[in-house]
């Protein structure tokens, strides 16, 4: 489309620049249109009256705060009023916003149910678990792992199904809340090298593993006799006993000798032996001093569904 | 100032005070405006009954995440029709556009029907275009004043109308218009009302033909889909000019035969055309890029040629073809390319909503463990189940593991899952299997019990660790 017949139209001359390019290529002078000054000192008046609202000018080490936009919101149980900023304006929806107001809402609703209701409910187990996720990465990560898978000879596995401590609600809240204190004696004194070796042998065997069943049954003897006193903890059958916190022998889960991770029988032994000439000493910390009882709930309900609890 | 040395920086705007005029386009362009604000005007206020939702008929609720169009509600994730709509009217536009130019402009763009609205306030208030004249030209005294300020008063009122529907689009209209009066309307709904008060009194009542021809991106590309086929308002040079150009109807050159024994066309130079132009154009100098295609010139004309008895069509829609004295084809690779696509972009969009699914089902497999080993040796991995209910009634749902035949689901305690309407839910799932010749992958099934939607079935991978007999 032409632009001839509207300059004709509103009779004003075209101006250039001057400038040719490629013999006859020209550029037009038109002046602005006189709106588009206007909408520039609107922008001009924008900024005015922005630096009297908000914070703008550095004066010295200070600056200006601003007024009218005075920013009120809870922190550490008080409530603080300062100028606008954005990191009070992210304080007050973190708070206030409606997204906030019906965390709120969900969360006591979780808080006043029961373990069985919350478990029995997908939406408030799907709340539950979603709050958990930060509570235990900030709290039982370090340790048990993002993944919860723990670290074998160090921090028990919580997405397996075997339970240490017990895998109800009440006994995963008793473990958070309370702490637990992992003991197995050292026998490294108490037995010989041979003695280790037959205890060895009988423990994996326990769980299915082909080895020399004369080593096995001197290792039983021990096992289950005074010389050892295993059973004691560990039961006659090597099921383990949950007051004691003591590992079931017989099932495919190793929290402190890595028997997965080794590839030869000599290996599996090796570590076993380790574990029964060193003892073991682990401690989970006492939680009910730094998480409030809402996060307790919460994380029972994440450690109980991360591994399918009882 | 500019290099030339003397003329201004900033121009000045030329005042347009375009006359009004009568015939068949004006009445089409009146149809057209009384359609668009009964739309625009009143559908908020249409109820719709719904099972569950709000009882309006077309309601985008941002808060709730819900956009209600008549029967159809639609959700976050379907969002993407709102391209294939947007895809859809491009191509319209494309295909109206070749084939008969800016119709879009002329006749449906909001900020053509918005002037159109002022100009009428204009005139009732003002008078016609002599008046208005006039009174610009007279100094501020109590009458200038009181038109002018009525008219501004009554701009201002159509601005607010305007802007306050917009806002009874994104919540119940009833209650927020109560609630806007009563000052408690949530402080969004002010500031939209007042942007959309604000930018329509200055785009319709003072910047005008500025926003087509400096501000409108719309404007200026559908140049580019002309061609010489195009249908175009355009003055028929031949017939209007003659051999010796256009005169006025003076003694000895009143009839056509006078007129053209003398040399003369048929264009009277009545001006007609140029005071009724919106965008202040002269159309006898051919095609201008501020032209809207309006077509008011046409009925300027046409007015004037009746009043004299001559053919009508001095001014008429035709293509530069046509004026050239070629062809027109209609039937263009463009034109059917351009329809074409139009016709399928429709047809995917109407296919994608109609077999929109009643029940959505994800699974997402957790990383985070990928896998455990359990006690027995089998391994587990755990799943999230994302649930959302596309209906207006509640689901009663069940979830089963439909393949392989051999692993084990665990849910919990979780025996169904009561869905309400509208409403999305997370189940945690944790499947099982011996390693030793594990399917990789699992197939899970969502059952209605009472049958009211068909099951839904997703897969997701299972993850074997290689130590664990996996390959």
């Amino acid at each position: 489309m032409s632009d001839r017949g509207a300059d004709k139209g509103r009779g004003a001359a075209v101006q250039t620049t001057g400038h040719a390019w490629d013999g006859d290529l020209q550029e037009f002078n038109n002046p602005l249109p006189r709106w588009w000054l206007w909408a520039f000192y609107g922008t001009v008046v924008f900024a005015v009256v922005y630096w009297f609202l908000y914070p703008a000018w550095p004066v010295g080490r200070d600056y200006t705060k601003g007024v009218l936009n005075r920013v009120t919101f809870q922190a550490g149980g008080e409530t603080v009023t300062t100028h606008w900023n954005t990191r009070a304006r992210l304080m007050l929806e973190l708070q206030d916003s409606p997204a906030a107001r019906r965390q709120r809402q969900y969360l006591e609703k979780v808080a006043a149910a029961g373990y069985d209701e919350i478990l029995a409910d997908p939406d408030m187990k799907g709340f539950a678990w979603s709050m958990a996720k930060g509570v235990y990465g900030d709290n039982c990560a370090p340790c048990h792992g993002s993944d919860g898978k723990g670290r074998i000879g160090l921090f028990p596995n919580l997405a397996d199904d075997a339970w240490l401590w017990g895998g109800t609600v009440e006994d995963i809240e008793t473990s958070i809340r309370e702490g637990r204190q992992g003991f197995m004696p050292a026998f490294g004194e108490a037995l010989s090298e041979r003695q280790l070796d037959d205890v060895a042998a009988f423990v994996l065997s326990l769980s299915g593993h082909e080895v020399d069943p004369e080593a096995a049954a001197r290792g039983a003897r021990i096992f289950r006799g005074e010389t050892g006193g295993c059973h004691y903890c560990h039961t006659r059958e090597g099921t383990g006993l949950k007051s004691q916190g003591a590992a079931d022998l017989t099932d495919r889960i190793w929290t402190v000798a890595d028997v997965p991770g080794r590839p030869t029988l000599a290996g599996k032994k090796e570590e076993v032996k380790r574990v029964v000439r060193d003892g073991i000493r682990r401690t989970m910390p006492a939680w009910k001093d730094r998480l409030d009882p809402v996060q307790i709930k919460l994380l029972t309900v994440y450690v109980h569904e991360l591994g399918g609890g009882r | 100032m500019s290099t030339g040395g003397e003329g201004a920086l900033y121009a000045k705007r030329i005042p347009i005070h375009p006359r009004s005029v009568r015939g068949r386009f004006r009445r089409l362009k009146y149809a057209v405006l009384a359609l668009a604000y009964g739309v625009y005007f009143l559908l908020p206020w249409l109820r719709w009954e719904r099972p569950a939702g709000p009882d309006q008929a077309v309601l985008f609720d941002l808060p709730a995440r819900r956009f209600y169009v008549f029967g159809l509600v639609v959700h976050p994730d379907d969002i993407f029709w709102l391209a294939g709509v947007l895809v859809a009217a491009a191509l319209l536009l494309f295909f109206v556009t070749s084939l008969a130019g800016r119709v879009f402009c002329g006749y449906f763009c909001f900020q053509t029907l918005w002037t159109d609205v002022y100009q009428l306030v204009e005139r009732l208030v003002q008078g016609e275009r002599a008046a208005r004249l006039r009174l610009e030209a007279q100094p501020w005294n109590a009458e200038k004043i009181r038109k002018k300020g009525l008219t501004h008063l009554l701009w201002l009122a159509v601005a607010f109308a305007t802007g306050l529907t917009f806002t009874l689009y994104w919540a119940d209209a009833p209650q927020l218009a109560r609630a806007f009066f009563a000052g408690a309307a949530p402080f969004p709904a002010y500031a939209t009302a007042a942007f959309l008060t604000a930018t329509t009194y200055v785009m319709a009542g003072i910047a005008r033909e500025q926003v087509c021809t400096y501000m409108c991106p719309y404007a200026r590309f559908q140049g580019v889909m002309f061609d010489r086929d195009t249908l175009i308002v355009a003055y028929d040079r031949a017939r209007g000019e003659g051999g010796k150009g256009r005169h006025r109807p003076v003694r000895g050159l009143r009839t056509r035969a006078e007129r053209h024994a003398a040399g003369h066309g048929d264009c009277v130079d009545c001006g007609y055309c140029v005071q009724v132009c919106p965008t202040g154009i002269d159309i006898r100098d051919g095609l201008q890029y501020q032209c809207i295609t309006c077509a008011l010139c046409i009925d300027a004309c046409d007015t004037v040629m009746d009043r004299l008895g001559w053919p009508r069509g001095l001014i008429r829609y035709t293509s530069e073809n046509a004026l050239a004295g070629r062809p027109t084809r209609i039937l263009r690779p463009k034109v059917l390319g351009y329809g074409a696509a139009f016709l399928l972009s429709v047809a995917l969009l109407a296919w994608s909503v109609a077999a929109r699914a009643p029940l959505e089902a994800t699974v997402i497999q957790q990383r985070q463990p990928l896998y455990v080993t359990l006690s027995d040796g089998r391994i587990q991995n755990g799943y999230e189940l994302k649930l959302v209910n596309k209906t207006e009634r509640a689901l009663e749902l069940a979830v089963r593991l439909a393949a392989p035949a051999g692993a084990e689901l665990d849910l919990g305690r979780i025996r169904t899952v009561r869905l309400a309407p509208e409403r999305m839910v997370r189940v945690l799932a944790r499947v099982r299997q011996r390693p030793e010749g594990a399917a990789r992958r699992v197939r899970f099934r969502v059952e209605e019990l009472r049958g009211r939607v068909a099951p839904v079935e997703r897969e997701a991978p299972f993850f074997v660790p290689q130590a664990a007999g996996g390959g």
